[in-house]
């Protein structure tokens, strides 16, 4: 019987049934589910990797190992992988290897919504694209199999509603791929220049070896009905075209990069007119106008931005949308918020209230630019706190080094803060870093890292100290603080801005929501006592809320961290049994 | 071929929306429809509005609905019916947990909170099943069950053999919790049928 199964799930589906023995991944919204599946089945080996590049590098190697390999990664993920990216394409591989990369068009969980087809076409690999979940998980299996067939890493490209859509699939066995021998071939492998000018050629035959074979491909499939338009997409843009148009010719390209011509070019001879609907960039538009193909309407309807959706495809196109009834007044914005106890709050507070500028990172964190913290003032990739700040402070002196800090999560100073750190301390910046460890990766949705001391499988692992590797680093500075308590943090934070020279400070303090985190009993209020003075209305706490002149503590979301009792100046909340 | 029918659950991250909308899936399976469920995760999980879209028929494509599509609206919360109501069919139905949770711009005193949102919505000719699903929740013994509350609510209007619902039910809750959120179910499915 079919089963529902979301995307990702059945990107992992698709692993175990092809055979994949190696995973490695770091996590990012919407592709984190791809290796936590995966690592439930005993066959594969999973981890999580540091950041991509590592992840990369360690399939690759997995790859050049003979066995069948995996790797997955959020759209700006592949960023950080590009390097290994590039130059697997001239390597090749030995057993199969297979590169999950999930776009999210519209930036449900994003800095920026950049089109990963881009990759494919610069690297010179071949990327499919899945549009649903029966899809995932037959293109995975298809991905290996190009994989070893073309002698390259395979892109399987997916986007927030593909990934994190539940669809039917069909399940099958696995069929097992014992490990291949690994022969030693410094040609193919060690990719020096005088070996890799050998290589380029070979790359480019198989580009072309790649278009005869798009030319058929089943994935790339001809539905033909009404003739008057025909309509060329990929991925979500099939599902959306065809919910609007049962009956409609539509060429729809399974394979993303490289592009078929003649296939196009013989749909396109059969219609009337020729429209494109792709989300983000015009790849398959640009592709089809530098091969003379007529396009009647692409880019210049449907625009570069956001998702796309049957609405939007029907406004495009000038066609009639459903009726609806509207809410007449302005519904305030419900956006996502620092959870209740969450150690990043008070820390938060205190960079407000300190007046500094904060360089922020990647993470739930990042959550403190917003009212009424509003304490970030700069977010841009992962590790960029810290690598920023040292060019912050360099050019604007030694008075910006007493007003500034970097905050970075543990998991992101493991992916890419280290290095930045090493970029302070040896070339005599006198920065202030905070490491905002809550011993886990929080935003993703609770995965474990270098310095949780567990595994992906869940299994016991040596954990990072981040005070030694701190010291190693060279900062001699290294504090160690409790978030929750106020004025210690104000204090010490004051003390390591003054200070001139590097400083670490590690605010540490478990994430509220992890299991093994137990909540306090929920705080209440003296209404006796309250003044209405609103000072604990200042840490943004979705627990409090404001009415009758009196604070009100939410028994349902508090968990009694406190922080709200240090910021009331009469002592009007408090403990229930202290009341 | 059926026309493809539109759900959409809405509510507050936390609410426990993704365990109505894996029921709701479980019972559209069993009945062998083809379905498909959106959701997002990430951002959206830290007490931010969140939105599962739910579609089953003959052959389902887009796995988002759009504005006016929706058969069924199901909101746990008030403002959250004020922000997706304009994504209810014409002739749809929206299914309210008539409670109001704050918003951090509410919180912080930058916007007001609408008031009257229910009769607001009903005076645009909008069909609505208002509930005190709370309530019937703690009635149950849980508070968290306002989810199951709701499915049971939607159950009543949507028919399907009971027994599927219930069999669904004990696929998707931990054994440790199936008393409480079949007493929930129950209590929401009468009062479904109390207004039908």
């Amino acid at each position: 019987m079919k089963q529902l199964m979301l995307g990702n799930a059945a990107v992992a589906r698709g692993l175990y049934e092809a055979g994949c023995r190696f995973v490695s991944a770091y996590p990012g919204t919407p592709s984190t589910e791809i290796p936590e599946c995966a690592a439930t089945y005993k066959e594969i080996y999973a981890e999580w990797a540091p950041n991509e590049k590592v992840a990369y590098e360690a399939a690759l190697g997995a790859a050049f190992g003979g066995a069948r390999s995996f790797c997955s990664m959020k759209h700006v993920g592949l960023n950080v992988a590009a390097d290994p990216l590039f130059t697997s394409s001239y390597t090749g591989v030995n057993g199969g290897m297979v590169v999950a990369v999930a776009d999210d068009p519209a930036m449900h969980s994003s800095q920026n919504e950049q089109d990963s087809r881009h990759y494919a076409i610069a690297a010179k690999l071949p990327m499919l694209e899945p549009s649903d979940s029966a899809e995932c998980l037959e293109f995975t299996k298809l991905a290996f199999e190009l994989s070893e067939r073309f002698d390259c890493p395979c892109l399987l490209r997916t986007c927030t509603r593909v990934a994190h859509s539940q669809s039917l699939v069909e399940l099958s066995d696995r069929v097992e791929h014992m490990l291949k021998p690994f022969e030693r071939n410094p040609v193919k492998y060690v990719m020096m220049p005088a070996n890799a000018i050998k290589r380029h050629p070979a790359v480019e035959q198989r580009t072309a070896d790649l278009v005869e074979y798009a030319e058929s491909a089943a994935i790339n499939r001809v539905e033909m009905g009404d003739t008057e338009v025909g309509y060329v997409t990929s991925g979500t843009g099939y599902q959306y075209l065809r919910e609007c148009f049962p009956n409609a010719s539509i060429l729809k390209l399974g394979m993303v990069n490289p592009l078929p011509v003649k296939l196009i070019a013989d749909f396109a001879a059969r219609v009337k007119k020729l429209i494109v609907v792709e989300e983000l960039d015009g790849i398959i538009e640009t592709h089809l106008r530098a091969n003379g193909i007529r396009v009647d309407g692409g880019k210049d309807i449907f625009g570069p931005c956001g998702e796309l959706s049957q609405n939007r495809i029907r406004a495009a196109l000038g066609m009639k949308l459903p009726e609806f009834v509207s809410f007449d007044e302005p519904v305030p914005q419900r956006p996502p918020a620092l959870c209740p106890g969450c150690p990043h709050r008070g820390l938060f507070f205190t960079l407000s209230k300190l007046g500094v500028t904060v360089m922020g990172d990647i993470g739930c964190y990042t959550l403190g630019a917003l009212p009424p913290l509003k304490a970030l003032d700069t977010t841009v990739c992962m590790g960029a706190s810290i690598s920023g700040i040292h060019g912050f402070n360099t050019v604007r002196g030694a008075e910006s080094a007493k007003n500034t800090v970097a905050v970075i999560g543990d998991s992101t100073f493991m992916h890419s803060g280290i290095t930045g750190l090493v970029d302070i301390v040896y070339n005599k910046g006198v920065s202030t870093v905070m490491i905002l460890d809550n011993s886990i990766t929080g935003m993703t949705g609770h995965q474990q890292n270098p310095t949780t001391g567990k595994t992906l499988k869940g299994e016991d692992a040596p954990a990072v100290s981040l005070e030694k590797l701190c010291g190693a680093v060279g900062v001699k500075r290294v504090r160690v603080c409790d978030p929750y308590a106020l004025d210690e943090l104000k204090a010490i934070v004051s003390e390591e801005l003054a200070a001139d020279e590097p400083s670490v400070i590690i605010a540490r303090r478990p994430c509220m929501l992890l299991p093994e985190v137990k909540a306090a009993p929920a705080l209440v209020v003296d209404k006796d006592k309250c003044v209405g003075c609103k000072l604990c209305m200042q840490i943004g706490c979705p627990a409090l809320s404001f009415g009758d002149k009196k604070a009100h503590v939410d028994p349902t979301l508090c968990v009694g961290c406190e922080l709200c009792t240090q910021m009331c100046r009469v002592g009007a909340i408090c403990k229930r049994e202290a009341k | 071929m059926s026309e493809t029918k539109n759900i959409m659950i809405v509510g507050v991250g936390g609410q426990g929306t993704l365990l109505a909308s894996r029921i709701l899936g479980s019972v559209l399976t069993q009945q062998g429809f083809d379905v498909k469920m959106s959701e997002v995760h990430g951002m959206s999980q830290r007490g931010g509005s969140v939105v599962t879209y739910v579609k089953y028929g003959e052959r389902v494509y887009s796995p988002i609905v759009d504005t006016g599509e929706a058969d069924f609206i199901l909101a746990f919360e008030r403002l959250e019916a004020a922000r997706w109501i304009s994504y209810l069919k014409k002739d749809g139905t929206l299914i309210l947990n008539d409670r109001p949770i704050s918003p951090m711009p509410v919180i912080t005193g930058a916007m007001e909170y609408p008031a009257d949102i229910s009769e607001k919505i009903c005076a645009k000719g909008v069909k609505l099943i208002a509930s005190d699903a709370l309530e019937m929740a703690e009635n149950a013994g849980n508070a968290k069950s306002v989810n199951v509350v709701l499915i049971g609510i939607l159950s009543a209007i949507m028919g399907f053999d009971e027994t599927l619902w219930q069999k669904a039910l004990t696929e998707c809750v931990k054994p440790k919790f199936l008393e409480l959120n079949q007493k929930a179910f129950a209590l929401g499915r009468a009062y479904g049928q109390s207004i039908k």
